[in-house]
C-alpha cells in the first residue's frame, strides 16, 4: 500500500460509536478508520458486536452514539440505500438471496436496467444478464444468469452476492463471513476476489471466524470483544495466537 | 500472501438449465394445464354436448365470472400474502356500483341533478352525456374497493398484522357494511344507463362474453407487469424472501400496500361484473367465493407461501373448476358433489407437486 494512500482523507472513519438495545449494551465507544485500498479484518467471538456495527454501517439502524464520516463528509443512514448511495456495498452472512428468482434477477434486485418500450419502460433482460454474466466470468465463476438461486450451491451464491456488489461503484465493501458457507475451493476464489477489490483501491471489511482467511488477505486486523474494540494492529505486527488470545480474553488489550 | 488470481477452476454441474427444468415447464401450472387438456378431451367423448358453441360460451363465461379476482388475489399470494375479504368486496362494490346508478338516476336525489332531470311528459331524461352515470357509478364501487385495499395494506404491510387476521376482519367489516348500506336488501342497478351495464357485463362481442375479453385483457396485462416491470420482480422478490428484498433497496412496504390495492379493485371489478349477470346486488352475493377464488389459484399453481404463481395459472384453475362443474352437470352427477371434488382436486394438485419436487 502506498502512503498516499494510508496518508489520505480515511474512507471510512467512526467516532465514538455505542449501541445500546434497552438495557442491552452492544457497542460502546468504538473507534475506526478504513483507507481505499485497505483489507481490514474484524474479528470476535458471537455477541462481541461485529455484525451490530456492519449493520450500523450499512444503515440497517443508527447509533446510540458517535458519529460515521465516509469520504470526508459526516453521513447519517437511515436505511439501507442511504449507505448504498454514498459507495458502501455489503454482502450479508445469509447472502440476503431471493431463491426463486434467477441469478441475474438477483443482481439487479433494487436498481434493474430498463429500456423504453413506447411510452413505458420494461426491464432490459438481455442487457442484465450480459452483465451479469460479465461479472460472474470477472469473479471466475461459472454461474449462468438464468439459472435459478435455488438451484445453486453455496460457491455459486456467493458469486451471485458479490457481483451484486460491483454494479456500482462501491468505495467501501462489506463481507460478513463470505467463506463461512462454501468448498475449501471456492474459499480461495473469494479471497481472490478480495484481492482484486483491493487492487483497484476499494476499501475491504472482512468479517470472518476464519483466521488463516484474515491473515491471507488482510492489512490490518480489529478486534472487539463485549461491544469493545480491544485491538486494532497491522498483520503483520501479530500472530495467528495472539488474536485467539484477544478474541477469548486471555489478553485483554494489544 | 498466498492468493490464487488465475486459477482456472473447472465445473461439471452448472450449465444452463435443461428447458423442461426451467420456468413454465417446471411448474405446478404445466402439468395442472396438461390435466385440464387431458379432462378436456375425455369430455368431448363422453358427451356430445360439450363442445357445443353454445356449452363453450357458457363455460367461458362462468369462469371469467371468477378468474379476475383470482389475477388480482394471485398477485397477493406471490408476494407470500393472502387476502380473505375478496368475496365480501365483490358483495360491497356491486352494491355500491348499482346504489349509486340508481340514485344519480332518481329526480330529487341529492347530486342526481346533475346527470338527470324530469322531462315535460314527466319521464326520467338524462341531462347530459349517456353512459356518464354509468361510469361514475361504476368508478364509486371502484373506489370503495380501491379504500379497503388500501385500509388492508396499511394494516398489513405498515403496522405488521398477519394478512390472515387482516384480512379475515375485512371480510366481515365490508359484508356488515354491506348490509348497513343496504339494509339487507338487494339493490338493482337502475335508471337510463342500466341498458349500458347490462350490455357491458352480460353481453357478447361477436359470440365471444364480454367479462372474457376483459379477462384476458387484464391478463395479458398482468403477465407483462409480473415479467417486464421491476414492480412485477419486486412481487416476486417479496414472496422469494422479503428480507432481501428489503436490504437491496426494494421499497417492500409500498408494493405490498399496491398488491392488496389491485387485488380489492379486481375483486370489485369482478363484483361489478357479476352483478350485471345476476340483475341485481343481493347483501349475501358472493358469500364464501374467497374460497373458491383462492381455491383457484392454488390449483392454477399459486404458492401459499409466496414467490411462485402467474396469470396464466390463475385462469388455468378457473377454467379447470368449471370444466369439472359443468362436466357434471352434463354427466348428470348430483350437482353436491362438485364441491368435494374441488377439494380433491386442491390436494391433488399440492400433492403431485410435492412427488415431482422429490424426483427432480
Amino acid at each position: 500500500m502506498s502512503i498516499a494512500e494510508t496518508t489520505g482523507v480515511p474512507v471510512l472513519e467512526l467516532k465514538g460509536i455505542g449501541k445500546q438495545f434497552g438495557a442491552i449494551r452492544a457497542l460502546l465507544n468504538v473507534d475506526l478508520t478504513v483507507h481505499a485500498g485497505e483489507v481490514v479484518g474484524l474479528m470476535g467471538d458471537n455477541g462481541a458486536g461485529k455484525s451490530t456495527l456492519v449493520r450500523i454501517i450499512a444503515g440497517n439502524f443508527p447509533p446510540s452514539q458517535g458519529t460515521i464520516h465516509f469520504d470526508g463528509r459526516e453521513v447519517h443512514f437511515h436505511r439501507p440505500v442511504d449507505s448504498r448511495a454514498v459507495g458502501i456495498e455489503v454482502v450479508y452472512q445469509d447472502l440476503a438471496l431471493a431463491n426463486n428468482l434467477s441469478a441475474a434477477a438477483n443482481v439487479f434486485l433494487g436498481r434493474e436496467l430498463k429500456r423504453n418500450f413506447g411510452p413505458i419502460r420494461l426491464l432490459d433482460h438481455k442487457a442484465m444478464d450480459a452483465r451479469a454474466l460479465e461479472l460472474f466470468r470477472e469473479l471466475r465463476s461459472e454461474t449462468q444468469p438464468q439459472n435459478l438461486v435455488k438451484d445453486m450451491s453455496g460457491g455459486q451464491r456467493q458469486a451471485v452476492a458479490i457481483a451484486r456488489t460491483r454494479l456500482s461503484n462501491a468505495k467501501l465493501v462489506m463481507m460478513d463471513e463470505p467463506t463461512a458457507a462454501i468448498s475449501v475451493r471456492q474459499v480461495e476464489q473469494v479471497l481472490g476476489l478480495i484481492h482484486r477489490l483491493k487492487e483497484q483501491g476499494i476499501a475491504v471489511m472482512l468479517i470472518s471466524h476464519r483466521m488463516p482467511d484474515i491473515f491471507a488477505v488482510c492489512d490490518r486486523v480489529v478486534v472487539m470483544r463485549r461491544g469493545e474494540k480491544k485491538a486494532d494492529k497491522p498483520i503483520a505486527d501479530t500472530s495467528p495466537e495472539e488474536v485467539t488470545a484477544l478474541i477469548t480474553g486471555a489478553k485483554e488489550a494489544a | 500472501m498466498s492468493v490464487p488470481t488465475d486459477t482456472q477452476l473447472s465445473f461439471t454441474n452448472v450449465g444452463p438449465a435443461r428447458w423442461w427444468h426451467r420456468s413454465l415447464f417446471a411448474s405446478q401450472t404445466a402439468y395442472v394445464t396438461l390435466a385440464l387438456v387431458l379432462l378436456i378431451v375425455i369430455m368431448s367423448f363422453a358427451s356430445p354436448y360439450f363442445l357445443t358453441e353454445g356449452n363453450v360460451q357458457n363455460i367461458a363465461k362462468n369462469f371469467s365470472f371468477i378468474a379476475i379476482a383470482t389475477l388480482g388475489i394471485t398477485l397477493v399470494i406471490i408476494t407470500g400474502g393472502i387476502d380473505l375479504s375478496v368475496g365480501s368486496m365483490m358483495c360491497f362494490a356491486a352494491m355500491i356500483t348499482s346504489m349509486v346508478m340508481t340514485s344519480l338516476s332518481t329526480p330529487g336525489m341529492p347530486l342526481a341533478s346533475l346527470f338527470v332531470h324530469l322531462g315535460t311528459d314527466g319521464k326520467t331524461a338524462v341531462a347530459n352525456v349517456p353512459g356518464l352515470i354509468l361510469i361514475v357509478s361504476v368508478l364509486c364501487g371502484l373506489a370503495v374497493s380501491l379504500i379497503v385495499g388500501l385500509v388492508n395494506g396499511i394494516c398489513i404491510a405498515v403496522l405488521g398484522l398477519s394478512p390472515f387476521v387482516t384480512t379475515l376482519g375485512m371480510l366481515s367489516i365490508v359484508r356488515g357494511l354491506g348490509y348497513v348500506v343496504s339494509n339487507g336488501k338487494g339493490s338493482f342497478p337502475g335508471g337510463p344507463d342500466a341498458g349500458y351495464f347490462y350490455a357491458l357485463t352480460q353481453g357478447n362481442v361477436v359470440g365471444v362474453p364480454a367479462p372474457f375479453i376483459y379477462l384476458m385483457v387484464l391478463a395479458l396485462i398482468m403477465a407483462v407487469v409480473l415479467h417486464h416491470t421491476s414492480f412485477g420482480r419486486y412481487v416476486f422478490a417479496i414472496g422469494g424472501n422479503e428480507k432481501a428484498a428489503e436490504l437491496t433497496g426494494v421499497s417492500v412496504t409500498r408494493v405490498k400496500i399496491e398488491v392488496y390495492v389491485i387485488g380489492a379493485v379486481a375483486a370489485g371489478l369482478q363484483g361489478i361484473i357479476i352483478s350485471g349477470w345476476l340483475g341485481s346486488a343481493p347483501a349475501n352475493m358472493a358469500t364464501s367465493y374467497e374460497l373458491t377464488v383462492i381455491a383457484a389459484a392454488v390449483i392454477g399453481g399459486a404458492n401459499l407461501a409466496g414467490g411462485i404463481g402467474g396469470p396464466l395459472g390463475a385462469i388455468v384453475g378457473c377454467v379447470l373448476l368449471e370444466v369439472i362443474r359443468n362436466g357434471l352437470v352434463l354427466a348428470q352427477v348430483n350437482s353436491y358433489w362438485q364441491q368435494a371434488l374441488v377439494g380433491v382436486i386442491i390436494i391433488a394438485a399440492v400433492l403431485v407437486d410435492r412427488i415431482r419436487a422429490r424426483l427432480m
